[in-house]
């Protein structure tokens, strides 16, 4: 039986790796603190890498020493010391880990049950130390078969560079260049880990991918960077991420995304980014600093970004489509919740530079509390983009009187032929709204998310279903103590 | 059925209830008529205990529970319902979602048991029918780009759905033409029944002609001035409110 062989080789392999992690000394297994080329070829000579993209990753942190942090995001936030951080650290071990549920935040339990999650999901989401090995081992297994079968490659990206060195080097930067922006140069330098995916010629993914099967998945959150190769007339869904809500002691993430669509070929990517927001008085909090991308390379390509973005202190975040094949299709849908102190400052770029090409854009914001959020979108037209389209719907939902919601919208056109629409609200939830479903017998938080999810549904529906049902039941959860 | 005893109540300090009576027993409807400004739509308001709406005396019990001490969805789940003279919009929410948290939240309530979305669906499809509706109305937006009689039918709906105690008609009449009065009326009037006590709130007799009370009451300046059978409409529609509030005086 095939399955049973590959179960052995993993189980070989975590034989490996638990040997690896006990024989080594400890201290070897942690980059010393602080960021420096020392730290940069420490990672590289970690993930065994060739010297081609150490040389990349060292021309990326010469970059970053040199560049500027962005300074035009509406977000406010203290210097960030880059020296006071680890950047390479070894997975924990069992031994770190919570031993059961009962070791694990309360609170934390309290959103898994909400959202539904079942309880083994619950143990693998908080981190326990279980027994599941073998179940994962064999789930991911089958998944992986059938992925073969198909000729997908999806595989976590330090795996790709040692199995497929020739398309990570053809592609990696490609779209992201190393010296894009000062935290995707931080990125390229210091990633640690991610996802790699080539869809091959033709080739429609038979399942949505998602990170949560992937194995090795653990501690990538920091500096996680993805490849999304879809080669001519194939097809894939990606979702990133996780309703549940996801603890981190890192403070600062900052992830790259590349997504290459050939000939002919489609990339819907869906996110929901949930990261611990910080306190209601925002202390704590991760800083997501994300810079993604994808390229519509070749004729008639489409790329779709799905974002549900409730979670981190501070998103700064625009995925952005280059539509440089004719008549290719962007697409960026977006709901951004803040509450409490949280800060958002996202939107998209929409890069027409081939001919026939067609963006669309729908952002929905919800600012609650004391938070703040700006949509911030360039729709830029080149002058080849003949006849090219764009329609844009920035929407604002406001709870309370203490929160903000700005709208900052670029447009720059260098085509006559253009056809340009750009549409935006600014609302608050009514309190006419919420008396009529509490006179339904609704209670007062259940009324709010459903006006909410109301707002939102145009996004919702792009998700993937079993996905969209949990991120409905999270706007809900985000937005809690926002009324009354 | 219910009990409404000396009540006063306040809006932004200014004090428009000023004593009211009223005693509907079950299966009765009553209808309070009153020219505008008279504290008819504050009525149905503190009854369904909307904030802002200050009760600074008396008390109202439904089936012997006071309704004071409640929050507006725990009203709804002793089965008070307003229908709405202006039913609010709530883009993007289905009316067969909104529906279902609905009847949910109110059989929770309860101590009972959540329908799930199949049992929901086959109660939702059996009262859109018996109310001679069209299921094209489950699909649409809560309200959303509704006409003003499909809004008033919608209303009905909920109430057929929700099966109240108490129900509560604001103005149901405004805003429609006599045809969809007519159809907003057969609803009603098929909801009637021994367990249900219905309060009509209206400024014309016109609705009276096809939801026939069983007692008018006259609404002035925050007091029921004057009570009486079905003919009371009548002779108010004839006479106008002043004449009737000058008597009364």
């Amino acid at each position: 039986m095939a399955a049973s062989v590959e179960t052995v080789e993993k189980v070989q392999s975590l034989g490996e790796r638990y040997k690896h992690g006990f024989v080594t000394d400890i201290e070897m297994e942690t980059a010393p603190k602080g960021l420096s080329e020392d730290t940069v070829r420490f990672i590289s000579a970690k993930k065994n890498e060739p010297e081609w993209l150490l040389e990349w990753r060292l021309k990326a942190f010469r970059h970053w020493l040199e560049m500027p942090e962005p300074q035009w995001a509406k977000v406010d936030f203290p210097p960030i010391d880059y020296q006071d951080a680890y950047y390479f650290a070894a997975p924990k071990s069992d031994d770190d880990k919570p031993k059961s549920l009962d070791e694990v935040d309360p609170k934390l339990l309290e959103t898994y049950e909400k959202l539904g999650i079942p309880l083994r999901e619950q143990e693998m989401l908080a981190g326990v130390a279980v027994d599941a090995v073998f179940d994962s081992v064999s789930v991911a297994t089958t998944f992986k078969k059938k992925l073969e079968e198909a000729g997908v490659i999806f595989c976590s990206i330090s795996e790709a560079v040692q199995k497929h060195p020739e398309l990570v080097q053809k592609y990696l930067g490609s779209v992201v260049p190393a010296a894009d922006n000062k935290h995707a140069c931080l990125n390229s330098a210091v990633f640690t880990d991610g996802s790699f995916v080539y869809i091959p010629k033709g080739v429609r993914c038979p399942m949505e991918l998602s990170t949560y099967f992937r194995i090795n998945a653990e501690n990538t959150g920091q500096f996680e960077r993805t490849l999304i190769i879809a080669d001519e007339g194939s097809y894939v869904s990606y979702l990133e991420g996780c309703t549940a809500p996801m603890r981190d002691e890192n403070q600062l993430h900052a992830a790259v995304v590349e997504l290459i669509a050939l000939d002919d070929a489609e990339i819907k990517y869906s996110t929901v980014q949930n990261w611990y927001p910080g306190d209601e008085n925002g202390v704590g909090g991760i800083y997501n600093f994300v810079t993604k991308r994808g390229l519509c390379a070749g004729r008639n390509s489409k790329i779709s970004w799905t974002q549900v973005e409730t979670g981190s202190a501070i998103t700064w975040k625009y995925p952005s489509c280059i539509l440089k094949g004719d008549n290719s299709v962007g697409e960026f849908y977006s709901i951004a919740i803040t509450n409490n102190m949280q800060q958002a400052d996202t939107g998209t770029k929409m890069i027409h530079l081939g001919r026939n090409t067609r963006s669309r854009i729908i952002s929905k914001g919800i600012a609650a509390g004391r938070s703040a959020q700006t949509y911030r979108g360039l729709v830029s037209l080149g002058g080849g983009a003949e006849n090219a389209r764009n329609h844009t719907q920035c929407d604002s939902l406001l709870i309370g009187d203490r929160c903000a919601a700005h709208t900052v919208p670029y447009i720059v056109s260098k085509n006559r032929s253009a056809n340009l629409e750009h549409e935006a609200t600014t609302s608050r939830i009514s309190e006419d709204q919420l008396f009529y479903c509490r006179q339904r017998g609704i209670g007062e938080e259940d009324a709010v998310a459903l006006v909410v999810n109301g707002f939102c549904r145009e996004v919702l529906q792009q998700l993937p279903m079993e996905f969209a049902v949990e991120a409905q039941k999270l706007v809900g959860i985000s937005l809690e103590g926002s009324v009354g | 059925m219910l009990e409404i005893k000396n009540l006063h109540a306040t809006v932004d300090g200014t004090e428009i209830l000023k004593g009211i009576d009223l005693s509907i027993g079950a299966g009765e409807v009553h209808a309070i008529m009153g020219p505008n400004g008279s504290g008819k739509s504050t009525l149905s308001y503190v009854l369904s205990g909307r904030d802002g709406y200050e009760v600074t005396e008396g008390e109202v019990l439904l089936k012997g529970q006071n309704l004071l001490d409640l929050a507006p969805e725990e009203r709804a789940a002793a089965g008070v319902f307003l229908a709405f003279q202006y039913p609010v919009e709530i883009p993007g929410v289905p009316n067969t979602t909104f529906l279902k948290e609905a009847v949910n939240a109110v059989r929770k309530s309860r101590g009972e048991s959540a329908l799930d979305a199949m049992q929901f669906l086959k109660v939702l499809r059996a009262k859109v029918k018996e109310l001679g509706m069209s299921d094209e109305y489950l699909k649409r937006a809560v309200n959303a780009g509704f006409s003003g009689g499909e809004k008033k039918r919608n209303e009905v709906l909920q109430m057929a759905m929700l099966e109240p105690a108490l129900a509560v008609l604001d103005e149901t009449d405004s805003g429609l033409d006599i045809d969809a009065l007519k159809a907003v009326a057969d609803g009603v009037n098929a909801l009637r029944g021994p367990e249900r006590s219905m309060l009509v709130i209206t400024h014309y007799q016109r609705l009276l002609d096809y939801i026939v009370p069983d007692r008018v009451h006259v609404l002035s300046q925050g007091r029921i001035i004057r009570s009486g059978g079905p003919e009371l409409a009548k002779e108010l529609e004839a006479k106008g409110y002043a004449d009737i509030i000058e008597a009364a005086a």
